[in-house]
C-alpha cells in the first residue's frame, strides 16, 4: 500500500510524519510529497494544515494541480483521504479564520470562530479533551468513547449535515471533532499527538 | 470537558539533562530523550525542553535532541531557551518540535512573536515571561532571568496575546528552584487579563502547589521539573492527586 502525506508548506508536519512512519513500520510506503502524479496513484493520502484556514488554502492553491489531483482521489475516485486540524476544516465551503476565504467544498458547511462566551473558555482550545463518538466509525474500531485526544485550534467546522460528524467534544458548546463522509475521514484534533490511543486512531486508518 | 494539562519540564545542556536551583547549581541526570519517553509514559500530557546550553559552538545539540525525541515521543514537545529569530524557530518545528517558547526575543523584538505566529501558527507560538515581583508590581527578566528590563509583565502579557501568542508560560523568577509554590497573585492576575491559556512555572515543590496553580492561580497547565525530575513524584501520582482534589485531569 502506498499512503501520501501532502507536503504543501502547511506548517510543521513533522510529528505526523513521525508518528505514520512509527505505526506503519516497514509494511506500508510512505511518502511525504506534493506530486500530483504520486498522489493520483497512491491507495491514501493524508492532508495535514496548521496555521489558519487562510494560510492553509493559499498553500494549497499556490501548487498547481494540488486541488484538481485532491479533487480527483477524494471525490471521483472516493479513494480514503484523512484531514488533521485544518486538513479537515479546507473540507468545508467557506472559512472564516482572518477573512472569507473558499475552502474545499467536500463537505457542506463553515468555518468559524469557537464562541468563548466573553472570555468564559480560553482559546486557542489547547490540551486534552474527552471525545463523544456520535457514530459507528471505521476509524473509531477499538477506541473507547471519551477517549483523551489532544486539540489545539480556536475555530470549529459546522457541517450542514450533521450525519456526517462522527464526534464532538464539549467545550463552550458541543463541537464538530471528527467527520466521515464515504470515504473523507477527519479529525480536529491531532492523532499524531494524542499519545497511544491517537496512534490507534492512525493504524485505523491505515488499515481501513 | 477540557483537562488542565501537567507539563514536566527537563533543561537541557549540551544535549543532557540537568536542572537548577534558581538556575545556578546545576546537576547531570540523564538522556533527554529516554527521559521524556519516562514522562510520556506516565502520563504526561506535554513535554518541555528548555535548552540552557551557553556556547555557541554546542547550540546545535538541542536539535538532535528534538528530532531523536520527536521520534519515539508522541505527546506535544514543546522546546525553548535560545530561540532568537522565525528561522530558529523554524529548524525546531522541522526537528519534530510542535511548540516553540520565546523569551528574551520576544522582549527584545515582539515582530519576533507576529511574524512565527504569522508563519506557524498561533498554536506553536509559546511566549514565556520571566517575572519577578517589584514593589506591588512584576517585572520581566531576560537572559535566563539575569537582567530587568524594567517591563511591566502584566501590559506584557497582554502584548505578547495581541501580537499572536497561542500560550504564556509565566515563571516566577522569586519562587524558581525555592520549591515553596508557586506565585500564586501573579499566575491568576495574568491569567485574569488574557484569553489565552497560562502555564504556571517555578516553585513547585510537592503536589499541593500543583492543585494551588490551577485552583488558585487559574492556570491551564502546571509546569514542574524537580519533584518530577528526581523522583520525589511521579506523573502519574501527580494526576491521581489532582484528580482526587476534583482537578479534571487525563488519566
Amino acid at each position: 500500500m502506498k499512503l501520501i502525506i501532502v507536503d504543501y508548506n502547511s506548517g510543521n508536519i513533522s510529528s505526523v510524519i513521525n508518528s505514520f512512519r512509527e505505526v506503519a513500520q516497514n509494511k506500508v510506503n510512505i511518502e511525504v510529497t506534493s506530486d500530483l502524479n504520486k498522489i493520483k496513484s497512491s491507495d491514501k493520502v493524508i492532508l495535514p494544515g496548521q496555521g489558519s484556514f487562510k494560510s492553509c488554502v493559499e498553500a494549497l492553491n499556490s501548487i498547481n494541480g494540488l486541488v484538481d489531483s485532491l479533487n480527483e482521489f477524494a471525490i471521483s475516485n472516493k479513494k480514503p483521504l484523512l484531514g488533521i486540524c485544518v486538513g479537515l476544516q479546507m473540507f468545508a465551503n467557506i472559512g472564516y479564520e482572518e477573512t472569507e476565504t473558499k475552502g474545499l467544498g467536500w463537505i457542506a458547511g463553515k468555518v468559524s470562530k469557537i464562541d468563548n462566551q466573553n472570555g468564559k473558555y480560553k482559546l486557542p482550545h489547547i490540551g486534552w479533551n474527552q471525545i463523544n463518538i456520535t457514530k459507528e466509525s471505521k476509524l473509531f474500531r477499538n477506541i473507547q468513547n471519551n477517549s483523551h485526544m489532544y486539540f489545539v485550534h480556536s475555530y470549529e467546522f459546522i457541517p450542514v449535515d450533521k450525519n456526517v460528524v462522527s464526534a464532538t467534544i464539549d467545550y463552550s458548546s458541543n463541537i464538530v471533532c471528527a467527520v466521515e463522509k464515504e470515504n473523507i475521514f477527519g479529525t480536529q484534533f491531532h492523532p499524531e499527538k494524542s499519545d497511544k490511543i491517537g496512534l490507534k486512531i492512525i493504524d485505523n486508518f491505515i488499515n481501513l | 470537558m477540557l483537562k488542565n494539562r501537567i507539563i514536566p519540564c527537563l533543561d537541557v545542556k549540551n544535549g543532557r539533562v540537568v536542572k537548577g536551583i534558581n538556575f545556578v547549581d546545576l546537576k547531570d541526570a540523564g538522556d533527554p530523550v529516554e527521559q521524556a519517553q519516562i514522562y510520556s509514559d506516565s502520563g504526561a500530557d506535554e513535554i518541555c525542553f528548555l535548552d540552557i546550553t551557553a556556547s555557541n559552538e554546542n547550540r546545535d545539540t538541542i536539535y538532535d535532541v528534538v528530532k531523536k525525541t520527536s521520534k519515539k515521543c508522541f505527546v506535544p514537545l514543546t522546546v525553548g531557551g535560545g530561540v532568537k529569530s522565525v528561522e530558529d524557530i523554524n529548524k525546531l518545528l522541522n526537528c519534530g518540535a510542535d511548540k516553540v517558547s520565546i523569551n528574551t526575543a520576544a522582549v527584545q523584538n515582539a515582530a519576533v512573536v507576529l511574524d512565527s505566529s504569522k508563519k506557524f501558527g498561533s498554536q506553536c507560538i509559546v511566549v514565556a515571561i520571566d517575572a519577578k515581583k517589584n514593589g506591588n508590581k512584576w517585572e520581566v527578566f531576560t537572559h535566563g532571568g539575569r537582567n530587568n528590563s524594567g517591563i511591566d509583565a502584566m501590559e506584557y502579557a497582554k502584548k505578547m496575546e495581541d501580537s499572536g501568542a497561542g500560550e504564556l508560560l509565566v515563571t516566577s523568577m522569586d519562587r524558581d528552584g525555592t520549591q515553596v509554590g508557586y506565585d500564586i497573585d501573579l499566575m491568576s492576575k495574568i491569567s485574569s487579563i488574557v484569553n489565552i491559556p497560562v502555564i504556571a512555572s517555578g516553585g513547585v515543590g510537592n503536589l499541593d502547589h500543583l492543585v494551588d496553580g490551577i485552583k488558585l492561580g487559574k492556570a491551564s497547565a502546571v509546569l514542574a521539573a524537580s519533584i518530577f525530575h528526581y523522583g520525589k513524584h511521579s506523573v502519574k501520582e501527580a494526576k491521581e492527586y489532582l484528580d482526587s482534589k476534583g482537578i479534571p485531569v487525563r488519566i
